[in-house]
């Protein structure tokens, strides 16, 4: 097990610049995920720590040994493809010793090594089929199988739920943490998907366009988003931004929307007063109770019964919003709710930069 | 088209390719170069040196009535083996395709003399049309006919073309029946439903469809006819009677080691490496257009 | 054919029985050649029924061959058989192993020249030996070559369509493979033999068949290149024996000969059909 660190990693096509610079310490047995959408660089930052794209500048360190020249199978790592990448004419159980036994170990300490990673999988009854015999999920867990007879210093994961239907994937996710608990191997996973970046993450490393717009815990991703990227790429459904301007002084500012509507900013916020973004998350528009004055009322278009909760989607101010409010409510489509704001939840974010203002 | 993933050793793939490269050089190249060389040179009479020529051989050639003769006989030789083989051979195909079963009976059977080398298919059909006792040969003289292939070149002709293309039957066979196999069923019930039968689904979508693989197979068959078929020329025929089946491909190996004429003969093998260049780009070219469709 | 139309159908069958009929026929009027004494073949008409002498006369081939001039007295069958398995073997396995490297080469790696050599490879496909038989038989000759197996198969064994198939076959096998064979440890060779070359079966099998039926059936090449008896193929020898002047008196021999010749390509093709078949059809593209 090691930390990984990487130093002003950039990364080039000839002229096209795909990483523009990243930084990050990764800890001992820490469980890091990368996400991001199609094209922002996660899976060529992940191919540099392993080897298999060459690294146009700074460091990547695995324990304390600058890895940038090592082949990858020196670099003590062990790698879970998205295609599994299996070998179809060998056994899971030859797939699972292959690289065991280029290294020469003896075939009792193989058979150890499989066995034991077979137990942990459950796959011993699989041991002498083929990948072709196996279904999407059982090759999922020879895929990492192999990974895990290797026992190296860190795992890494390249998107491998991507090809399961969706009730695999969640089962495959839980089986994945429960793995990471119970080997507790340094592990950087890959993913566009922010849900399970959320739930199997110590923490998230939100990638947008080669640069790392945030990392940090899932929760702090979570509440105190960096960008508007992040704010509007980890959530779902997405956070509101409605344009907004800020006026008056500290204490009795306000954030006025497009048609006037005044939302108060916390007392305690100190913010110049000019044009900004306000990001409200769906879950922090609330049904305005008894009695109580409703910040802005919802032109419903469309509702989506979820089950517990609805989507109520519409427009505020002649900008989209979706609220997220109880099903048994009972607010469906072209309805108009009184909502109320939760302006301690909500941000501000510059217009220009998308960055988050402090306050 | 190139993998994304390579190796990076830098000696390795010398070593790798050198074999085939060595062989390539030794066998194909340098000898190729000769044959060039050799053409435009002439040896004296005793054979001890040469002297350069310039264009004389293939002047030479295209004024020898032999070689005129030689240039005249594979034309017609691969026109009839090419024609008579793939119209035979579609047929048979579009037979076997619009069977529901026996498919893979009919192909296994047919398949076989694919694997008969071409001297031997000429001892074969050789035997079937011996003069004197063979079996053809007194059907024929009850029908009034004499027959003596050795004597008569239209029937020396004929003899070779039925040996050459019997081969060539399955080949043909085995493509037109994967090109038909390979045009998905919708496009023909479409058309049935369009109210074409099965006359016209042929002429206006099967064979527009199949037009790659025939195009293909028709210079396949070409090319066959000029190169493969020497040992069905040697074996039956000799070239003869009297030069009625010399095929070029035949003369130049008379010309060369029979009669020991080195810059005629070397002047044939070049002009048959253009023919066979030509053949092999219209080839190429033909596929380029069968990948885009 | 989307109509029904069983008249047409009965038609397609007959069509079909009659044609496999048609080219059968050959091999059968051999058989009946082989099976009679010359006395009885040289009846008129012929008999078309095979006789009783098929296996002595095949059993003469192979231990004594024929009596006549044209391939040199007594050269048994046996012996060409010998030298045509021994020319085929050597070709088909000759081939694909160098093929198997080179196209290797060209897929996996990035070099200099690569695409020089491509080029090179491929306009072999414009240069059947028969267009070049007389400086090449000078090359041979000047190697010393005549008259060795290695004459009759070195120069024959370096072609373009065996490294263009496994080629255009590699470029199928997934990247992901190659990589998790590198975080593996294995290195080029390794992951060739481990990895690409179990992968590439079929292909090999393929190739096998069809190279193994042009090995076999050679006959220009080694027509220059074996003048002693004992380095002839029988299929050359059946060529040389078709035109010799006393053929005549050996005919059911020669016939049976024939047949030995046949046999072992036909058996190949039937016996691996499928491969073949998928062979034939991938190196068109």
């Amino acid at each position: 097990m090691a930390k990984v660190t990487l130093k002003g990693v950039k990364k080039s096509y000839g002229q096209v610049k795909a990483i523009h610079g990243i930084d990050m310490e990764i800890r001992d047995g820490e469980f890091i995920v990368i996400v991001g959408p199609s094209g922002c660089g996660k899976s060529t930052l992940l191919r540099m720590i392993a080897g298999l794209e060459v690294i146009t500048e700074g460091t990547i360190s695995i324990g304390d040994r600058v890895v940038n020249d090592i082949e990858p199978a020196d670099r003590d790592i062990a790698m879970v493809f998205q295609n599994y990448a299996l070998y179809p004419h060998m056994s899971v159980y030859q797939n699972m010793s292959y690289g065991l036994r280029i290294r020469g170990m003896s075939k009792d300490d193989i058979e150890k090594r499989v066995q034991r990673a077979a137990e942990i999988l459950q796959l011993q009854p699989y041991l002498q089929r083929k990948p072709r015999e196996l279904s999407g999920g059982q090759r999922q867990r020879v895929a990492m199988g192999r990974a895990i007879v290797r026992e190296p210093s860190v795992f890494l994961f390249d998107e491998p739920l991507s090809n399961l239907d969706a009730k695999l994937r969640v089962q495959m996710r839980l089986e994945i943490k429960r793995l990471h608990q119970q080997l507790g191997v340094t592990s950087i996973y890959v993913t566009h998907d922010q849900v399970e970046a959320m739930t199997l993450a110590d923490r998230l490393v939100v990638m947008n366009l080669g640069r790392a717009d945030q990392i940090g815990a899932p929760h702090e991703v979570y509440s105190r988003p960096a960008t508007t990227y992040v704010g509007g790429f980890i959530g779902s459904p997405a956070m509101n931004f409605l344009n907004c301007r800020v006026a008056g002084s500290a204490g009795s500012a306000q954030a006025v929307l497009a048609d006037g509507t005044a939302l108060p900013l916390p007392a305690g916020w100190n913010v110049p007063e000019g044009e900004y973004q306000l990001g409200i998350r769906p879950e922090h528009l609330q049904l305005a109770r008894e009695g109580e004055q409703p910040h802005v009322v919802l032109e419903v278009d469309v509702a989506e019964e979820l089950g517990a909760d609805t989507l109520l989607h519409g427009r505020i101010a002649g900008e989209e919003l979706v609220a997220r409010v109880p099903s048994n409510a009972g607010y469906h489509d072209a309805s108009h709710p009184g909502l109320v704001v939760d302006m301690a939840s909500a941000h501000l974010f510059d217009r220009e930069s998308g960055l988050r203002i402090a306050v | 088209m190139e993998k994304r993933v390579v190796f990076q050793n830098k000696f390795l793939p010398y070593m790798l390719v050198a074999p085939q490269i060595a062989i390539t050089i030794i066998f194909f190249f340098w000898p190729a170069s000769q044959a060039i060389v050799q053409s435009v040179l002439r040896e004296d009479a005793f054979g001890i040196t040469s002297h350069f020529v310039g264009l004389d051989n293939f002047v030479a050639l295209l004024e020898d009535e032999y070689y005129l003769n030689s240039f005249r006989v594979t034309a017609l030789f691969s026109f009839l083996v090419t024609t008579i083989g793939l119209s035979l051979s579609l047929l048979l195909a579009v037979t076997a395709d619009r069977l529901i079963r026996g498919t893979t009976l009919y192909k296994t059977l047919l398949i076989w003399p694919y694997a008969v080398a071409p001297a031997v298919a000429g001892a074969l059909w050789g035997f079937v049309f011996l003069p004197g006792p063979g079996i053809l040969a007194y059907l024929l003289k009850q029908m009034g006919i004499d027959w003596n292939f050795h004597l008569n070149g239209g029937q020396a002709m004929l003899v070779v073309v039925i040996a050459a293309t019997w081969k060539q039957i399955s080949y043909n066979f085995l493509f037109f029946l994967a090109g038909l196999q390979s045009i998905p069923k919708s496009l023909v019930e479409a058309a049935a439903i369009d109210g074409a039968g099965p006359i016209r689904r042929f002429w206006t979508i099967v064979l527009p469809l199949l037009s790659p693989t025939l195009f293909f197979l028709i210079v396949v068959n070409v090319v066959y006819a000029f190169f493969e078929t020497f040992g069905v020329i040697h074996s039956l025929t000799r070239g003869g009677p009297a030069k009625a089946t010399e095929i070029l491909v035949y003369k130049v190996w008379y010309d060369g080691f029979e009669a020991q004429d080195l810059g005629g003969s070397s002047a044939q093998s070049v002009i048959l490496m253009v023919i066979v260049i030509a053949l092999t780009v219209v080839q190429f070219r033909y596929i380029e257009r069968k990948v885009h469709y | 054919m989307i109509e029904r139309r069983p008249v047409a159908d009965a038609v397609g069958h007959l069509l079909l029985i009659v044609t496999i009929i048609i080219v059968a026929f050959p091999i059968y009027l051999a058989i009946i050649a082989a099976s009679h004494t010359i006395q009885g073949i040289s009846q008129v008409p012929m008999p078309l029924l095979p006789g009783a002498e098929f296996f002595t006369n095949v059993a003469r081939a192979l231990m004594e061959g024929p009596q006549i001039v044209g391939v040199g007295r007594g050269t048994s069958a046996l012996t060409l058989m010998s030298n045509s398995l021994i020319m085929a073997m050597a070709i088909a396995v000759g081939k694909i192993i160098i093929s198997l490297l080179s196209a290797f080469a060209i897929v996996y790696f990035r070099f200099p020249l690569k695409n020089f050599f491509f080029w090179m490879i491929f306009i072999t496909l414009m240069l059947p030996v028969e267009v070049r038989i007389i400086p090449t038989y000078k090359v041979v000759a000047d190697l010393g070559m005549l008259d060795t197996y290695t004459g009759l198969v070195l120069p024959l064994i370096a072609s373009a369509t065996a490294t263009f198939l496994f080629r255009q076959f590699f470029m199928t096998v997934p990247d992901e493979l190659v990589e998790a064979a590198r975080i593996d440890g294995a290195g080029p060779m390794r992951f060739f033999w481990d990895v690409l070359v179990p992968l590439s079966r079929t292909s090999i099998a393929a190739m096998f068949v069809i190279q193994f039926i042009y090995g076999w059936n050679q006959y220009l090449w080694p027509l220059l290149i074996a003048a002693a008896p004992e380095y002839q193929t029988i299929v050359l020898a059946i060529g040389r024996l078709m035109r010799a002047p006393d053929a005549y008196e050996e005919w059911p021999l020669i016939m049976g000969m024939a047949f030995l010749a046949l046999l072992p390509p036909v058996l190949v093709v039937v016996l691996m059909q499928r491969w073949f078949v998928k062979g034939l059809v991938e190196t068109e593209k």
